[in-house]
């Protein structure tokens, strides 16, 4: 599968498992862009906590819903608490960005406030 | 270890990607590398692969060429395609250049190759294809003699 949603509020909450490469981005990104528009969402939450391996199409994925939820005046957040997957948000300059939690319940009420 | 050599071919499919990974780090596990070097490598081989199917075929088939060696401790990872090519490789392998923002690349993928393994060379020809190498020491083979 190498992914699930979920809707918190106006947060959808994307859980990636496994390995997030190219072929996972793109079997993902249009069903959370018609999620996000057909629920009439504000931000979007990515958990990345559960993947073993992340390349650069995951960077490319994120940049791209960073420029989706931007344009409707929402946020994008990361959920990571894996170093390998750090060492490549770290490399990608995400970080100047993006706000990077290490548990999803911070990065909800975060969103909330 | 002293020597070590495969070679693989598979069709340009994005479920490949995975299977690249699981290969080289299935070849690579003789050297003892730890987690760490294990991720490094897994990664730079699946930017190595993707750049071969998105850029060499342009989401076309085509066959890559993947060659693993193992030399004592180092390994060294070779990926072929036989694609379009790059016209300039020093602007390609700039830190977030990429030739396809349309498809949401981050033009990350040879900056990740270089920073997680030692050595990176791109030899590429227009309309002939595209090699990538790439090497890395495996320390801790090293401290298990």
């Amino acid at each position: 599968m190498g992914y699930t949603t979920e809707i918190k509020r106006r947060n959808l909450i994307v859980h990636f498992y496994g390995e997030l490469d190219h072929h996972i981005t793109e079997k993902s990104r249009l069903f959370i862009d018609q999620k996000y528009k057909d629920n009439d969402l504000k931000n979007i939450i990515i958990d990345l906590t559960q993947l073993t391996l992340m390349d650069s199409s995951g960077i490319g994925l994120v940049m791209g819903r960073y420029k989706l939820v931007n344009s409707n005046n929402g946020e994008i957040v990361l959920i990571s608490s894996n170093v390998y997957i750090d060492r490549i948000i770290k490399m990608s300059g995400l970080l100047k960005i993006i706000e990077v939690y290490t548990k999803l319940e911070d990065a909800l009420s975060k969103l909330e406030r | 270890m002293d020597k070590n050599y495969m070679k693989l071919e598979f069709l340009s499919r994005s479920n490949n990607e995975s299977f690249a990974r699981v290969v080289v780090a299935a070849f690579a596990s003789q050297l003892d590398p730890t987690l760490v070097e294990l991720s490094d490598i897994k990664t730079a081989v699946s930017e190595a692969v993707t750049n071969a199917i998105i850029h060499g075929y342009e989401l076309g088939d085509g066959i890559i060429i993947l060659e693993v060696t193992i030399d004592n401790s180092i390994i060294e990872i070779q990926v072929l395609d036989k694609g379009k090519g790059i016209t300039d490789v020093e602007q390609a392998m700039e830190p977030f250049y990429t030739s396809k923002p349309n498809l949401e690349r981050s033009g990350m993928g040879f900056t990740v190759m270089e920073t997680f393994m030692d050595e990176l060379i791109v030899e590429s020809t227009k309309d002939i294809g595209t090699k990538v190498i790439m090497r890395k020491k495996i320390n801790s083979s090293i401290d298990k003699e």
